[in-house]
């Protein structure tokens, strides 16, 4: 357990923004991640050696669904925090702000399992194996997703989201 | 230069990054000849970036007190059953060798109980299940008469539990020396070779105990008293999928 401290700990801000970035709504992520690490302190004993992040994020990723799931049975509906001075930081300016918060707009509207491999990868430095194995899903499929999510996104970052067929090179065709 | 075609995997690996160093390099060279892909590649870029930035500040926040680790590990320490941890140390003193012996007359404090039991059969798993010459003496080709040898010296009637229905063919059996007397023990394995130990003698204190699971070292495992005998099943498997094996074994030998 001694080590479990010093492998652990430097991963919780990552992890809060992992499902912060997922729920879009403070105190139901940081839930999570506390269930998440009661989860890893209880079950220690049966992760594989070496860098325990992967093993980390699966069992968060795991817990997210399941709180989907949950809140889709039961109806509920989970406010989505609005962007406010503690979110951004107080010296990032007024446009900034707003590019960012309309970027996780857009980001929210992405089907869920396309959003979770582009935030693995591209944002928590995963690698396409690692996110694999947190998704438990083949190493090509992690690729497909991550090919949609970004050509997604970048439609809806470039309005075209709703559109007319445009002139976009697509990376993979719509599988 | 290699002659392998870009794919569109390299475009997505060099947007993130993760190429190597070579063929990062043809990939650029890809683009500049490429200038709508190049445009479509840059655009996934400022994406990644401008992503990176969004969340960045939620890292940054402190850490609610919400998710003090230290404190979670201390109440789950507080949590765990004297009995856990007085098997805990038992394993690690095992695991001490020198310690171990040093500290016997504080093992043998635990007059033959279910630490004892479960300590002997961690003993056994590690001089036993990694020997690939002669891990059992009588093997289960044999197994009448080893269970019939085994009752004999244990005076109890002995059922040689059958795991088959959890994935472990029996390999056979011996009988082991404790400082409680004899103990039989029973080796398994499955497909993969991973063997599993059971090991079972009568109890002379805690002759009835609720199954508790023993973890430490790369073995883990559980041990319980029925009806005057104790058992432990020992392997290295993750413990919680040792429990419902552990619960097939009780059940079978509540049934003789």
């Amino acid at each position: 357990m001694s080590d479990m401290l010093h492998l652990v700990e430097p991963v919780i801000p990552a992890l809060r923004r992992y499902a912060r970035a997922l729920v879009r709504n403070r105190a139901a992520a940081d839930d999570l991640v506390q269930d998440c690490l009661e989860r890893a302190v209880s079950h220690w004993n049966q992760r594989r050696e070496g860098d325990p992040r992967p093993w980390l994020f699966t069992i968060l990723h795991n817990l997210a669904v399941n709180h989907f799931r949950r809140s889709a049975r039961q109806g509920k509906h989970i406010t989505i925090d609005e962007a406010n001075e503690d979110d951004f930081g107080q010296d990032a300016v007024q446009e900034q702000k707003l590019m960012y918060q309309d970027v996780l707009d857009k980001l929210a509207r992405l089907p869920e399992d396309q959003r979770a491999v582009l935030l693995l990868v591209a944002v928590e430095d995963l690698s396409y194996a690692d996110a694999a194995r947190v998704l438990d899903i083949p190493i090509g499929t992690v690729m497909s997703r991550l090919s949609r999510a970004r050509e997604k996104l970048q439609q809806e970052i470039e309005g075209t989201a709703d559109g007319a067929p445009t002139n976009v090179v697509q990376l993979r065709s719509m599988k | 230069m290699s002659n392998r075609p870009i794919t569109e995997d390299d475009l997505h690996a060099y947007v993130d990054g993760v190429l190597e160093s070579e063929r990062e390099a043809e990939v650029a060279i890809y683009l500049e000849g490429h200038p709508d892909m190049a445009r479509r590649v840059a655009a996934f870029s400022d994406q990644r970036d401008l992503l990176r930035k969004a969340l960045a500040p939620i890292a940054d926040e402190p850490v609610p007190s919400q998710l003090n680790l230290s404190g979670m590990i201390e109440s789950r320490r507080r949590r765990s059953s004297p009995v856990w941890w007085a098997i805990a140390a038992m394993l690690m003193l095992s695991i001490g060798g020198v310690g171990g012996w040093v500290m016997r007359g504080s093992l043998q404090g635990s007059n033959g109980g279910l630490a004892a039991l479960a300590q002997e059969a961690a003993y056994s798993y590690s001089v036993y299940a990694p020997d690939r010459i002669r891990p059992v003496e009588m093997r289960a080709s044999d197994s009448a008469q080893l269970v019939q040898w085994v009752s004999n010296r244990l005076k109890q009637p002995v059922k040689l539990p059958d795991l088959t229905g959890s994935g472990y063919r029996l390999m056979g059996g011996r009988l082991i020396a404790t400082s409680h007397g004899p103990a039989a023990m029973f080796m398994y394995d499955d497909d993969r070779g991973d063997r599993l130990v059971v090991l079972t003698r009568p109890m002379a204190s805690e002759q009835s105990a609720p199954m508790a699971p023993h973890l430490g070292g790369d073995v883990s495992g559980f041990a319980w008293a029925d009806g005057g005998m104790g058992y432990s099943l020992v392997g290295q498997a993750a413990a919680e999928s040792l429990r419902p094996i552990a619960n097939e074994v009780r059940k079978q030998a509540r049934t003789i």
